[in-house]
């Protein structure tokens, strides 16, 4: 096979070791190739045996990067397998570690990563090879700097973005249960008590200490424990939902929730039941569960409210008193079965509350994880493909390259759709040099603003470097002086105007990022008002295009260690836990656009769905490209799915 | 809910896949019984995702000794220094599986696959074959179809950079969630033997090249009693005349089965990796097991053809009906 030269001279660079990771590391070294180096950050946990083949119940905890190694190694001893156990964008990854590699194969599991691994490759100019699975369905794309667009030529879906008050005091979803019991109520409970909550934790019916009402949170000496838990429940469940109703202007058109308490719930029962103390020893914390305490056993079952109930007390009493160590610092985590036990149940008491339907735990488990659905088969497809599209690389055939999509049902018979690569997009910031364009109130917005909201969370930089003319501003290093340190910590702290190079209406200012070798000129537009609800940063990127979120119960998720200051207008869902393989950008083109929709068919998703706007000439051009032209794809799928 | 529950590691297991299609069809899975006969680098992709998928068992069959080229595309083998060990690939490969998933039974079972009588086969829900010869594959579909119980049929082969797959669901009804209601719905699956009589003439315009391609090999080999992928370039010649008369027989212009492309099937028999991947794991999801449980859609039907040279995975229905 004419391949096999390319392919034995190649040198190539794996990141993720994942769901798609172990199925590209085996074809890869089937395929013959001999020189191959992997990045994963990750460790194996057991939902990734499924599917993640390389991996056994025994290598539990261990480096995915270095057990699929091993794992290749025994079928393969001849061939070189370098592994770093990782972070991608760890400083050592830099432009000239890129360099060293003939192609770049992602199977990441993240955005942030994704958009990282495209910059050092379009700055290595190493040619990228990415791809994504939800489900049945996956994508392979190719992106060679100059000749096709890069991964950010067009918009990534944003993570969904909830108002806080929709969150503390108006949810009409499940999910807004599942971000209030995970953000605010877990996080106020058992994470860091000096990090902003907006839960509501002064209780000001004692008339008496009106400045001085005392934090609910906060358990008093001696407390007995079954009094604390209770407090804690009638607070946020009772007195939270009766205060809220005082506030009439917000129930004019809207379904008034109704406060629970403990004693309508539970009446004496929990003295009985609260004891957990007879609950089997266990060093393993995430042994811990509620559910067994409780003889619940199925996760696919709806609890009642009285079961929602116990399940909290339960899980509140062995927090305290089996993890008592841990709390202040617990961040909440999809694979601590005793915290979503918690956020099950407390979601649920709240939804109870606003006649939201109940959900099962497995449900809640995959809200507030943000846990993507993934098949091995997919996965497996996709890691050929990739190889596919690798070898065409490595051959300097990037003509024959293609944008492959998987599909669940098949579109005009194919089942998997090769489509040509698109060209760069000129007005690209990544790829082209075209500027940015601010708006932003220069008199008020702090030089942190625009570092948190715009640089670190729009534009994806890891170490950002801000400068206005010949005056540096800002920077992020290991190796940065004091007295720079200091500088930048204070200018952190002042209004645009105000800065030592004073940033105004006209002015420009460049952004870059000295590991991704990125540059952005963002031109600053002087503007004094913004609307809260519709932009709730305060400024707008213009020139930075984003689609629009997809309000998909399945994927949004939310942090709340994100350290920004989300407490002020919204709670920012960022997508902090995904699994490999997957995320929203499964909506990046218009066959995505159908992919995004026919996976959120997979769930009951209750409310309508905005409507995502197709790119007609991107539509076009895959309708176009495909040989018997009987019907537009994407006519096609929009009726199937009405 | 009916039937047992999945157990509690069973659902932290499959935790992934469960929310992909569901708990029922994960129990229906958990209690399917699938053979595999050929176990080449394809068939070995499908196995070890309905192994990790989680199937009830998995009868694996063939005697062949693991030795220089099976090995080469078989990932479930450890590479061995002394090269030709004991054991068939059946045997090497089943304990390899076993280690993917303990929840999974696998087994092998000796002998010839001709020799398998139609009784054999009633253990099975799924019966796949691959890299069987025209013979074989008429044979074991018939028997599959001579028994009570509906057992699915799939062949897979893989030459070079294509593949083909093909699926006999034989009478097939399902359920098709519509918008509020759940409708039953009925297919009518031919056999292998049935699909290839099939006139060329009738079948739809733009059916793939690889269909007649892989008829014309598959033919030649039969003809010339050689074993499925014994061919070198000496047989082109041959392989092309014969191309011209079924083509005459059949009046399809010899256009439609290109020169390149039977080339590229005679000449390198070897199983492609990338393209194995691709063609096992599709397998593995026409499954109708897993899809029609999920009530999405219709079972496929009955061809699917892949070729990494246009990249295009395509699904054809050669059916009378």
């Amino acid at each position: 096979m004419e391949h096999l030269s390319a392919i034995k001279g190649a040198k190539v660079l794996m990141v993720g070791a994942g769901g798609i990771g172990c199925e590209l590391l085996k074809t890869l070294a089937l395929s013959g190739f001999q020189d191959i180096h992997i990045i994963d950050m990750d460790t194996i946990e057991v939902s990734n045996l499924n599917r993640q083949f390389l991996f056994r119940q025994s290598h539990v905890g261990q480096s995915k990067a270095k057990v699929a190694r091993e794992a290749v190694l025994r079928f393969r001893p001849q061939i070189s397998i370098t592994p770093y156990h990782a972070n991608v964008k760890d400083s050592d990854f830099n432009v000239d570690f890129f360099k060293q590699f003939s192609v770049v194969l992602n199977g990441l599991d993240n955005l942030d990563a994704r958009r990282h691994v495209n910059r050092l490759c379009l700055a290595a100019d190493v040619p990228l090879v990415e791809s994504g699975t939800t489900g049945f369905l996956g994508q392979v794309t190719v992106h060679i700097k100059g000749r096709t667009e890069c991964y950010e030529c067009q918009p990534k879906p944003a993570p969904k973005t909830y108002p806080v008050c929709t969150i503390t005091s108006t949810p009409s979803k499940f999910v807004h249960c599942i971000v209030w019991a995970k953000d605010l109520l877990f996080a106020k409970l058992f994470g860091d008590k000096n990090q902003d909550n907006d839960l509501n934790v002064r209780s000001n019916d004692s008339a008496s200490s009106s400045d001085h009402s005392e934090d609910v949170f906060e358990r008093k000496k001696d407390e007995d424990f079954e009094q604390y838990a209770k407090r804690i429940y009638d607070h946020v469940f009772g007195h939270n939902i009766e205060s809220a109703l005082s506030n009439e202007e917000t129930w004019k058109n809207r379904n008034k929730p109704r406060p629970i308490y403990v004693k309508d719930v539970l009446s004496d029962e929990i003295q009985q039941n609260g004891n957990v103390d007879k609950t089997p020893a266990t060093d393993n914390s995430s042994m811990l569960s509620a559910m067994a305490y409780l003889g619940l056993k199925n996760p696919q079952d709806i609890w009642s409210l009285k079961e929602n109930s116990r399940v909290f007390f339960a899980a509140l009493k062995l927090f305290f008193s089996k993890r008592q160590k841990e709390i202040g610092n617990l961040s909440f985590d999809k694979d601590d079965h005793l915290a979503v036990e918690f956020v099950t149940a407390a979601a649920n008491i709240r939804a109870a509350s606003f006649g939201i339907p109940l959900h099962s735990l497995f449900e809640a488990k995959g809200i507030a994880g943000n846990i993507v659905h993934a098949v091995a088969t997919t996965n497996a497809i996709i890691a050929g493909l990739i190889v596919i599209e690798a070898i065409k690389v490595l051959q300097n055939d990037s003509k024959s390259c293609r944008m492959t999509y998987c599909l669940e049902h098949p579109s005009r018979k194919m089942l998997l759709m090769p489509v040509e690569p698109f060209e760069p997009n000129k007005a690209c910031y990544v790829c082209s040099e075209t500027p940015l364009v601010l708006e932003v109130n220069t008199h008020r917005a702090k030089l942190r603003d625009v570092v948190e909201k715009i640089v670190t969370s729009k534009l994806g930089m890891n170490l950002p470097l801000i400068t206005h003319g010949s005056g540096l501003l800002y920077e992020v290093g290991d190796d940065l002086e004091e007295d720079m340190v200091a500088n930048y910590a204070a200018n952190l702290e002042k209004v645009l105007s105000e800065l030592p190079y004073a940033i105004t209406g006209g002015t420009m200012i460049q952004v870059e990022d000295l590991q991704q070798e990125l540059v952005c000129n963002i031109n600053i537009k002087h503007r004094e008002e913004f609307d809260e609800e519709k932009e709730p940063d305060g400024m707008v990127l213009h020139g930075w295009t984003q689609a629009p979120a997809a309000e998909n119960k399945d994927t949004a998720t939310s942090s709340s260690n994100n350290g920004a200051s989300t407490s002020s207008t919204s709670t920012t869902l960022v997508p902090t836990d995904m699994e490999e393989d997957d995320e929203l950008t499964i909506l990046e083109t218009g066959i995505e656009t159908i992919a995004a929709g026919k996976k959120r068919k997979l769930s009951d998703v209750s409310n309508s769905e905005t409507p995502i706007p197709t790119d007609d000439k991107r539509a076009k051009k895959i309708a176009e490209h495909a040989e018997d032209d009987v019907v537009v794809m994407l006519d096609d799928e929009k009726k199937n799915s009405r | 809910m009916n039937g047992e529950e999945l157990t509690e590691q069973e659902t932290a297991l499959y935790d992934r896949q469960i929310r992909v299609w569901g708990v029922d069809a994960q129990r229906r899975l958990s209690k399917s019984h699938v053979f595999v006969s050929g176990l080449k680098g394809t068939a070995v992709e499908f196995c070890k995702n309905i192994v990790l998928a989680g199937v009830g068992s998995l009868v694996l069959n063939d005697d062949n000794p693991a030795t220089g080229e099976a090995l080469a595309a078989n990932f479930l083998i450890p590479f061995d220094e002394n090269m030709g060990g004991e054991g068939s690939l059946a045997e090497l490969c089943c304990d390899s599986l076993k280690d993917f998933n303990p929840m999974v039974h696998v087994s092998v079972e000796k002998g010839d696959l001709s020799t398998f009588g139609v009784d054999f086969f009633e253990k099975f829900d799924v019966v796949v074959i691959s890299c069987c010869s025209l013979a074989a594959k008429k044979s074991v579909n018939e028997k599959c179809r001579k028994l009570s119980k509906r057992v699915a049929f799939y062949t897979v082969d893989c030459r070079d950079s294509c593949g083909e797959i093909f699926v006999d669901l034989q009478n097939y009804s399902y359920a098709k969630k519509k918008v509020d209601e759940t409708v039953q719905c009925q297919l009518q699956y031919p056999s292998f033997e049935e699909a290839i009589a099939i006139p060329w003439r009738s079948l739809p315009r733009r059916v793939a090249k690889l269909y007649f391609a892989m008829r014309v090999v598959e033919r030649f080999e039969d003809v010339e009693k050689r074993r499925p992928g014994e061919t070198s370039i000496a047989d082109l010649p041959n392989v092309m005349k014969l191309r011209n008369e079924l083509c005459l027989a059949h009046s399809l212009n010899e256009s439609q089965i290109p020169d390149s492309l039977l080339e590229r099937l005679v000449v390198s028999t070897k199983e492609f990796p990338p393209v194995s991947a691709v063609l096992g794991e599709s397998s593995a999801r026409l499954f109708e097991v897993i899809k029609a449980i999920s009530g999405k859609g219709d079972p496929l039907k009955n061809f699917f053809f892949f070729d990494a040279v246009d990249g295009k995975g395509v699904i054809e229905d050669i059916s009378t009906s």
